[in-house]
C-alpha cells in the first residue's frame, strides 16, 4: 500500500508548544506521584525544573484510579531479604534481587506518608479484631510509623479504606509540583489530558533522550518537552489480548483498560533494553466482573475447588511436581492457575470459591454487631477496588454468605508493578552485595538509554510492587534523575528528528479522516471505508492475533514457535497499516495512538516468548513444542533490545544471579 | 454500560469552570454535547464509548447533580440492579439493590485528613546533597 504522509491539506495544523525543563515525569499514576513528591523536595532548592504530562487527570489517573481495598507491600515486622525470597519464588526464581532488595528497604516510607495524608488504614484491636480507619482513629491507635499493628490479609498485605487512595497521593503529588513551579518560576508544570506519543532522541548525543512529544485530548496543540532527565512511568499494557468479554464488557479488564503499553512502546522505541517481556499475568479472579480473590483467600480463609468440591491444587499436586519441581513448593500463583486450568479442561468447571462457607465459618464466633462489621469488611473489598463486581453479584442475586461464586482465569496482562516482571532492564543500586558490577550503571532505575529512567510498571525483573512499590520506585528514580541533572548540568538537549515531521506523524489519523471520509457512505458508527481503518477495528485485529497465535484464552494460553512465527507475520502487516488509522476527532486520535503503544507491547511480548525456548510460567502460558521448565537452558534473563536506526530487533541471555539465599 | 446520563438531572456543569464528569474519567469517555447533536438536548453528558468503561464509578460519584449511574455491562450481567455510592469529605456510603430486591448498605471511611489540607514538605527535613548516591529518600536514610 501506498505509504500516506500528512500535508495538513484536510486537518489545521495544532499550536506547538515548547516547553523547557530539567526533570520530565511521564504519567502521573502511583509512579509519577512518587516521583513528583520526591522529584520537587531535591529539584527546587537547585532551581532544576520538574514537569508531569498526565493523559487523564492526576486525582484518578493510573492503575489505582478507582481505590485499592489493600496495599500488598509493607514490609513492616517482616525482613527485607524474606520480601525478596518471596518475590523470587513467585516470579518462577528469575528475578533481579537487586532491584527487589533496593524497593524493599524503603518502601515501608511511603506507606507512612500515606497514613499522614489521611489514608486510613485499618488496625488490630486489642481483642484481635479489625478495625476500620474512623475505629482506629477513635480508638487512638498508633500510626504503622509510630509501631501500630496493621491488619494483615496475608505476609506481606495490609487492609485500608482504599476509596480515596489516588485521590489522596495525587493530591500531594500536585502540591508538590505546584511548590516546584512557585520557585522555579514556570507558567506551568502539570499538564493533565494530554498524551505522549513518543520519547525524543538527542541529535549529538547518541543513546540518548531529551525529552518527549505529547498531544492535548482537548485542543489542538501539541507539546514539544524537553528535558535533561525522563521518567516513563506510563504503565502496563491492557487489551493487546481478546478478552473474555467483547460487548461492553471489553472494558472490563481486571487491570485497568486505559493501560495501553504506552510505557512499554516508547521505551522500545528509543532503544531501551526489555527484560523478561515473556512474562505476563493471568490473574484468576471472580468471572466476569474479576473483583479480587486476595482478601478472601487470605483474611477470610476461603477455598476454592472444583464443581465436584475437589481442591485442584491437592489434587494436581503430583502433577505439578512432576513437571515443574522445584517451583510447586512454595506453590506460586501461576502454577494455581494452571492446576485450575487442567481441571477446568477436565469438564471439571466451574471452579468456585467457597465463600459461604467461609463466612459462615467466621459467624460462629461473632455476635450480631461483629458479623455485621465482617460483612461490610467483605463488601468493602469490592466496593473499594472493583465496584463493578459488587453490581454483578447484586445483578446475580448473590450474597456471600449464602452461595459460593464462580472463579476463572482473565486474558493475559503486561505488567511489572503487580505479579508480574515484564519491563526494561534498569541499572540497580549499585550497593548490594553480591549484585554484578554490570547490573548497576550509576544511576538507580535508569534504563540502557542515558536520561531515560524507569518506574513502576515499566521495571522489568522485580514484581510484586504493587502501588506502595510503585510510588516508593518513582521516588527513587526521581531522586536518581536529579543527580543525573546535577552531574550533566551543562547538557543541552537539541531533538533528532523534525519537530515538524514529529508533529504531522501524530495528526496524521486525523488527516486521513478528512481526506477520505465521503468515498463512502458509511456513518461514523461503522465507518467501513477502504482508504483507512478505525482505532477499534484496529484493536479488534491485535486481540484476535494475540489470543489465537500468542497464547490467550482460546488456545487455553499454549502457543509454540510455529504459531509465534505465524503470528509475529500478522503483526508486521498490523503494524504496516496502523499508519493508516483514521480518526475523527481528539478523542479517536488518542484511541488510534493507544493502540499504536499496544502493537509494540505486544510484538515485544510475542518475540520475548519466541525465543525463551521453555515453558518458565506455566498457567500464565504454555509452550506446547516446549512444555517444561529447563533450568539447565533457561534460569537466565531473556532481554532484547530494538535498534531505532536499522530496525533491527535481538534477543539474547543474561545471567541471572543469586544474591539471597 | 457502564455508566450512564440521566437526561432530566444533567445540566452540562453549566454553573462549574468545568463539567466535573468529563474532567475525571480516566479514559475520556464521557464528554459534554453542547450543541444537542449526540444526546438530542443540548448541554449534557455522555458516555461515548460504553464498550471501553472499567465502572470506576468516577464520574459517578464526582458529579454534583447525581446524574450520573452505572448499568451493568450487559453482555453478562442480568438487569434489575444498582450500585450507588454518595461520596461525603471523609466517608462514602453505598446502596446496593439486588434483582431481586434485597438492600444492602455501607458505610466506609475515605479519608482522614481533610482535602487540600497538606502541605508536603511540612515538618520534613531538607534534601541532604551529601545522601544523594546513597539509598534511601530526603526524609528517610538506609
Amino acid at each position: 500500500m501506498e505509504k500516506e504522509v500528512n500535508s495538513f491539506q484536510f486537518v489545521g495544523k495544532p499550536e506547538v508548544v515548547e516547553i523547557e525543563c530539567d526533570l520530565l515525569l511521564i504519567g502521573g499514576g502511583m509512579a509519577g506521584a512518587g516521583a513528583a513528591f520526591e522529584a520537587c523536595r531535591w529539584a527546587t532548592p537547585k532551581g532544576l525544573k520538574v514537569v508531569m504530562l498526565d493523559k487523564a487527570a492526576v486525582d484518578r489517573s493510573g492503575a489505582v484510579a478507582q481505590g485499592l481495598s489493600a496495599i500488598n507491600t509493607y514490609i513492616g515486622e517482616n525482613d527485607v531479604q524474606d520480601y525478596v525470597r518471596y518475590v523470587r519464588a513467585d516470579l518462577m526464581g528469575i528475578t533481579r534481587e537487586d532491584l527487589v532488595w533496593d524497593l524493599g528497604r524503603v518502601i515501608d516510607d511511603s506507606v507512612h506518608l500515606f497514613e499522614e495524608w489521611g489514608l486510613p488504614i485499618w488496625k488490630r484491636g486489642d481483642d484481635g479484631s479489625s478495625m476500620d480507619g474512623f475505629q482506629a482513629r477513635d480508638a487512638g491507635k498508633a500510626l504503622l510509623k509510630d509501631g501500630g499493628a496493621p491488619v494483615r490479609s496475608g505476609k506481606w498485605q495490609i487492609m485500608i479504606n482504599g476509596e480515596s487512595y489516588k485521590a489522596i497521593v495525587g493530591e500531594v503529588a500536585k502540591s508538590a509540583l505546584e511548590y516546584n513551579r512557585q520557585a522555579t518560576g514556570m507558567d506551568q508544570n502539570l499538564y493533565e489530558r494530554v498524551f505522549t506519543t513518543r520519547l525524543l532522541l538527542d541529535a549529538n548525543v547518541p543513546n540518548r533522550v531529551a525529552g518527549a512529544i505529547s498531544f492535548s485530548v482537548r485542543e489542538n496543540k501539541v507539546f514539544v518537552v524537553k528535558a535533561n532527565a525522563t521518567l516513563n512511568g506510563a504503565g502496563g499494557a491492557v487489551n493487546i489480548f481478546r478478552p473474555r468479554s467483547v460487548g461492553e464488557g471489553m472494558g472490563r479488564a481486571w487491570f485497568p483498560v486505559w493501560n495501553s503499553g504506552s510505557g512499554y512502546a516508547m521505551g522500545i522505541q528509543a532503544g531501551a533494553e526489555l527484560t523478561l517481556m515473556e512474562n505476563r499475568f493471568v490473574p484468576m479472579r471472580f468471572k466476569d466482573g474479576y473483583g479480587p480473590v486476595g482478601a478472601w483467600f487470605l483474611f477470610f480463609k476461603a477455598t476454592a475447588t472444583n464443581a465436584l468440591g475437589e481442591d485442584y491444587c491437592v489434587k494436581y499436586a503430583d502433577k505439578l511436581k512432576e513437571l515443574y519441581a522445584p517451583y510447586d513448593n512454595p506453590m506460586t500463583t501461576n502454577l494455581r492457575n494452571c492446576a485450575a486450568m487442567w481441571d477446568m479442561q477436565a469438564g471439571n468447571g466451574p471452579i468456585m470459591m467457597h465463600t459461604d462457607k467461609a463466612l459462615q465459618e467466621m459467624a460462629k464466633t461473632m455476635d450480631a454487631k461483629k458479623l455485621k462489621h465482617l460483612e461490610a469488611e467483605a463488601w468493602e473489598d469490592f466496593l473499594d477496588m472493583t465496584i463493578p463486581q459488587a453490581g454483578l453479584w447484586a445483578a446475580n442475586n448473590i450474597e456471600p454468605d449464602k452461595v459460593p461464586s464462580e472463579l476463572m482465569p482473565s486474558e493475559p496482562y503486561l505488567l511489572g508493578s503487580h505479579a508480574g516482571c515484564a519491563g526494561f532492564w534498569c541499572s540497580g543500586p549499585g550497593d548490594i552485595p553480591g549484585a554484578p558490577a554490570e547490573w548497576s550503571w550509576g544511576y538507580n532505575r535508569m534504563s540502557t538509554v542515558d536520561g531515560l529512567f524507569m518506574a513502576g510498571d515499566v521495571v522489568g525483573a522485580s514484581g510484586h510492587k504493587f502501588s506502595s512499590g510503585s510510588h516508593a520506585e518513582g521516588r527513587i528514580a526521581a531522586k536518581s534523575m536529579v543527580s543525573w541533572c546535577l552531574d550533566h548540568a551543562d547538557y543541552k538537549p537539541v531533538v533528532k528528528e523534525s519537530v515538524d515531521d514529529l508533529v504531522a506523524e501524530i495528526y496524521l489519523p486525523m488527516e486521513l479522516y478528512g481526506k477520505y471520509k465521503q468515498y463512502t457512505t458509511s456513518p461514523d458508527s461503522a465507518d467501513v471505508n477502504p482508504n483507512y481503518i478505525k482505532p477499534r477495528m484496529l484493536q479488534f485485529r491485535l486481540m484476535k492475533i494475540m489470543d489465537e497465535y500468542v497464547g490467550g484464552v482460546s488456545t487455553w494460553y499454549v502457543t509454540s514457535k510455529t504459531m509465534l512465527d505465524e503470528g509475529l507475520k500478522r503483526l508486521a502487516l498490523l503494524k504496516e497499516d496502523s499508519s493508516r488509522m483514521a480518526a475523527k476527532d481528539l478523542h479517536e486520535l488518542l484511541r488510534c495512538w493507544e493502540n499504536y503503544h499496544r502493537i509494540w507491547a505486544a510484538e515485544a511480548h510475542a518475540r520475548h516468548i519466541m525465543f525463551r525456548e521453555e515453558t518458565r510460567y506455566p498457567g500464565y502460558y504454555f509452550r506446547g513444542d516446549f512444555p517444561k521448565i529447563d533450568d539447565t537452558n533457561w534460569k537466565c534473563f531473556n532481554n532484547s533490545k530494538f535498534d531505532p536506526d536499522t530496525g533491527d530487533w535481538v534477543n539474547f541471555k543474561k545471567d541471572y544471579v543469586k544474591l539471597v539465599d | 454500560m457502564p455508566s450512564f446520563v440521566i437526561k432530566e438531572k444533567c445540566d452540562g456543569c453549566k454553573g462549574q469552570d468545568k463539567t466535573a464528569c468529563m474532567y475525571i474519567c480516566p479514559h475520556d469517555l464521557m464528554t459534554l454535547d453542547k450543541d444537542g447533536s449526540e444526546t438530542g438536548t443540548e448541554m449534557k453528558a455522555y458516555n461515548q464509548e460504553p464498550e471501553q468503561c472499567w465502572e470506576c464509578y468516577n464520574c459517578v460519584k464526582i458529579c454534583p447533580q447525581q446524574a450520573v449511574e452505572v448499568r451493568a455491562y450487559a453482555d453478562f450481567a442480568p438487569l434489575g440492579a444498582s450500585v450507588i455510592p454518595m461520596r461525603g469529605t471523609d466517608s462514602i456510603m453505598w446502596t446496593v439493590k439486588f434483582r431481586n430486591g434485597v438492600l444492602k448498605r455501607f458505610k466506609f471511611p475515605i479519608r482522614l485528613v481533610p482535602e487540600g489540607s497538606v502541605d508536603p514538605y511540612a515538618g520534613k527535613p531538607e534534601p541532604n546533597f551529601d545522601d544523594i548516591k546513597k539509598p534511601g529518600f530526603f526524609n528517610f536514610t538506609v
